[in-house]
């Protein structure tokens, strides 16, 4: 129980950054940070004490496995994450170019 | 049982770090740290192709944070600033909010099994059916291939397009 409350506090550090830091490479770090709580939430709901990885190694071996479904789920979301935050960089990049600052609050024309 | 805890804490310390100092090139660093104990727990948690997968990941995470940091700045101006009146408004607001949430997530947690004990009602069908169906020894390997193979498509697909926007937003041609 206190285990998967640490994975929340961990999230609302993430959550914390996107709210209340004003540079922007901050507001992408509290991103990756939110996506790693999240990953790691479902692989520990997933986890069997006592049990082995799910992978089949003799024909006729007890199928004491821990979950298999979160891992592919989660296998998913990391491969998404990357993706989601490499364009997130890159408009960092872009508006930086553009106001040649990171601060949220002196950019302003944000419009065209 | 005590190496899972001690993981966890120094995640949510290297998040701190990675949130409050001054320098990003270090911040850039700390978040690799978060993902490289969180890669170790994944190990400790029997999940050896999300460990592979997250060190990949995360290795082309911190080179995408350093490349972006040389192309900007790598000093974070706001962080000594006085702080203004709607900020800390915000930042109080936020602590009711991580209040309120912690409670609720504490009783939505609670309605799930404990941990260690996970129900394998979907899960169980697919560690009988894997290796006889689709022929692969791999389980997790046989559900995100065949079994779900949907959402692997759309994986796929998100990916994909997230390049694409990358390279929009990049390119160099037709721009003034």
């Amino acid at each position: 129980m206190l285990i998967f409350i640490s994975c929340i506090i961990l999230f609302l550090i993430g959550l914390y950054a996107v709210v209340a830091k004003r540079n922007l490479l901050k507001i992408a770090i509290g991103f990756c940070i939110m996506e790693y709580a999240v990953n790691m939430l479902f692989a520990l709901i997933g986890f069997k004490s006592g049990a082995i990885d799910p992978v089949i190694t003799k024909v006729d071996m007890p199928h004491n496995f821990v979950d298999p479904l979160p891992q592919a789920l989660v296998l998913t979301a990391i491969v998404i994450g990357v993706g989601t935050t490499a364009l997130f960089l890159s408009f960092i990049v872009r508006i930086y170019e553009k106001f040649k600052t990171l601060d949220v609050s002196e950019i302003k024309k944000l419009k065209g | 049982m005590i190496e899972i805890y001690l993981f966890l804490i120094f995640m949510i310390i290297a998040a701190v770090i990675a949130i409050e100092i001054k320098n990003l090139l270090a911040a850039a660093i700390a978040v690799g740290a978060v993902g490289f104990s969180a890669a170790i727990l994944f190990i400790i948690l029997q999940a050896p192709d999300l460990a592979i997968v997250q060190i990949v990941v995360e290795i082309l995470t911190v080179i995408i944070f350093v490349a972006v940091i040389f192309r900007t700045t790598d000093i974070d101006k706001t962080v000594g600033k006085q702080l203004t009146s709607m900020q800390i408004l915000g930042i109080v607001f936020y602590g009711f909010f991580a209040l309120l949430f912690i409670i609720i997530s504490e009783r939505i947690l609670n309605t799930l099994p404990p941990f260690g004990s996970p129900i394998m009602k979907v899960a169980g069908e697919y560690i009988k059916l894997g290796l006889p169906k689709v022929g692969g020894t791999n389980i997790v390997a046989d559900i995100i291939l065949d079994f779900r193979g949907l959402d692997t498509l759309g994986e796929a697909t998100v990916l994909f397009t997230s390049a694409i926007g990358v390279l929009a937003v990049m390119r160099k041609a037709g721009r003034k």
